[in-house]
């Protein structure tokens, strides 16, 4: 028995946005990952069968449930972004549900960032509320604000990586530590930034949501999402969280912490929430998306390197007020942006125009090759108006803190010739 | 040797060879991870042998179990421990008093003796801890990918099935080696 084997390399980002999760078909041998476009799967026999459903061996049974194709997309997630283990499900904001449906009960609290996707803040504000989620608003520029906010109650803390809209970045660390201190799990939605530009676990973050919709599908055409479980968190014990930590009458008693050690969050995540809340995602879209995933190093880098481009030129255009992007040095989360995204600071921004709401609406319908929708992270460049559209439902002073006041102006910045997206942008602000 | 990581290449050859596993502390219930495990390695071709001396002569998870190590009528290739850490000891007692002595010497997930690992590598055997046999099978069989794990290892070779199950695999050859 070989005891002193050499020391196992690990592969680097690239090739994990490659192969992670993949390997070639059994049957047939195709390469690319097959689109296992099924609702079900056959069983070895009725023993098999009931095996499966006890979680007494790995395999599929329904797609609601699980799916190969979905499993690619689920370890290479995982996988970029050093987790244990990963779900995959309908959309980000499906990611969102199951994460809190796992970890909240009626009555509880959760501390969350003021800084966030509008769509979060509403489902905060609002769903979350309907079910006695109750959240409570901290400023990512005061962290002692994120202790203050805590109590016996809490239950977890949410923030965003790379904040929407504004592009600024949030210290995770810092608030990990927060967390730990008070022994309940970070949630950071790491949506702008991917793992190619942030890794929170590396900093102390315990589960990672995703849009897959954004960034990691990179090509607007498929809406997803993905937990990732950290496998740092002890749930064991913890009568805080049952769902993971207390005998399942589902399972025939099982205690997921005791069977699935260290990815008990996800299989969890899996056998219950999404399960009996069945936001499952389409293998057509984990498919598109695991594709868009395998460019995902050579897409973000673009990205950044024509957001900063783009930015350099808002901030010194003459119509231009104030630009928000921590890529650029003089942005208050620009250290952050060094510690957390070295490699960049994404590519969504904000700015605000001199002539104000009227200005913004103005350049808005003038751009010619900026899209205006409501998504970011496409290879496409996208502009929208947040105030009156992603953060619309927030109060004014929600929205001015969100950074999403009445002139801002949102851009995510695609893969485009940067000198054809700065040409847009000037013949539409002049 | 260090028992903080393992390489995948000491894990494999591990899973590879070993041909018949004692599972020590195989409690009753079939919510019990233990049975879990044993069921698993038995359907993909180990021979299992549950002790439980409370359901000695009976079928455990499908498989007939034993009352103590010693009334295993095969030689042990690895014994699995499901104790406590502080009653691994005792079970290391037992097991080098087996002869043949069982190679491999595995402890659980959450179970890890420093000295007990020490003494059984004193003594011949190979030893691993805080690990699940069915996971690190899952792993570098990469079936455990269909619940979503990252199996940490990656292949471009096509996946052989093992045996007649639909979603059964063998073990893989997994990362590239070392240049």
């Amino acid at each position: 028995m070989d005891q002193e084997s050499k020391a196992q390399r690990a592969p680097g980002f690239a090739t994990l946005s490659v192969h992670a999760g993949a390997q070639p078909d059994p049957t047939t041998g195709a390469r690319a990952t097959p689109i296992y476009q099924t609702t079900s799967f056959v069983f070895d026999d009725v023993e098999h069968a009931a095996q499966l459903f006890g979680l007494q061996t790995f395999g599929n049974i329904y797609t609601r449930i699980g799916n190969p194709t979905c499993n690619v997309l689920e370890e290479r997630v995982a996988a970029l972004e050093g987790g244990t283990a990963a779900l995959s499900v309908a959309s980000g904001h499906a990611a969102q549900v199951n994460v809190f449906h796992l970890l909240m009960t009626p009555g509880d609290e959760f501390v969350a960032a003021n800084k966030l996707y509008g769509g979060s803040i509403n489902q905060f504000n609002h769903s979350f509320k309907a079910f006695g989620w109750n959240v409570r608003w901290a400023d990512t520029n005061d962290i002692s604000s994120f202790e203050k906010a805590i109590t016996p109650k809490t239950k977890l803390i949410f923030i965003e990586s790379i904040a929407n809209p504004g592009g600024i970045v949030t210290d995770i660390e810092a608030i990990a530590k927060i967390a730990q201190k008070a022994n309940i799990p970070l949630v950071v939605d790491n949506t702008l930034a991917t793992p190619y530009l942030c890794r929170p676990f590396e900093f102390g973050a315990d589960i990672i949501v995703h849009s897959a919709t954004k960034f990691l599908g990179g090509h607007g055409n498929s809406i997803g999402g993905v937990l990732v479980d950290g496998g740092k968190f002890n749930w064991a014990g913890d009568d805080r969280y049952p769902m993971i930590s207390k005998p399942r009458p589902e399972y025939q008693g099982i205690v997921m912490a005791e069977t699935f050690g260290n990815f008990a969050f996800a299989i969890a995540a899996r056998t219950l929430t999404l399960r009996d809340l069945g936001a499952a995602l389409s293998p057509f879209n984990a498919f598109l998306i695991i594709t868009g995933i395998e460019t995902l190093p050579l897409r973000m880098q673009k990205h950044c390197d024509n957001a900063l481009a783009v930015a350099k030129f808002l901030s010194t255009h003459k119509a231009v007020k104030w630009v928000s992007y921590a890529g650029l040095p003089n942005d208050p989360t620009h250290k952050l942006a060094q510690k957390y995204c070295p490699k960049g600071a994404g590519s969504v921004l904000t700015f605000g125009l001199k002539g104000g709401f009227d200005a913004g609406v103005k350049l808005v319908s003038d751009v010619q090759l900026f899209s205006h929708l409501a998504n970011i992270g496409d290879t496409r460049s996208l502009i929208i108006h947040p105030a009156s559209t992603t953060h619309r439902q927030l109060s004014d002073e929600q929205k001015v803190a969100a950074g999403a006041g009445p002139d801002v102006v949102r851009l995510s910045v695609g893969i485009e010739d940067v000198e054809d997206l700065i040409a847009d942008l000037d013949q539409g602000l002049a | 040797m260090s028992h903080d990581n393992y390489d995948d290449a000491f894990i494999r050859g591990i899973l590879d060879k070993v041909k018949t596993v004692a599972v020590v502390g195989a409690s009753q219930g079939d919510d019990k991870p233990s049975m879990f495990v044993v069921k698993y390695l038995s359907e993909r071709g180990y021979r299992v042998f549950p002790i439980n001396p409370g359901r000695a002569g009976q079928l455990v998870a499908g498989v007939k179990a034993y009352a103590r190590l010693a009334d295993v009528p095969e030689p042990i290739d690895m014994v699995d421990v499901f104790r406590r850490s502080d009653a691994v000891p005792g079970v290391l007692d037992e097991v080098l008093a087996l002869s043949p002595r069982p190679k491999i010497f595995w402890m659980q997930l959450g179970v890890r003796n420093d000295e007990a690992a020490a003494r059984a590598e004193a003594a011949g055997m190979t030893v691993v801890m805080n690990r699940c046999p069915k996971i690190e099978y899952g792993r570098l069989s990469r079936e455990i990918g269909w619940v979503g794990v990252n199996t940490r290892t990656l292949s471009s070779k096509k996946p052989q099935r093992l045996g007649s199950g639909v979603q059964r695999l063998q073990l893989g050859p997994g990362v590239a080696k070392p240049r």
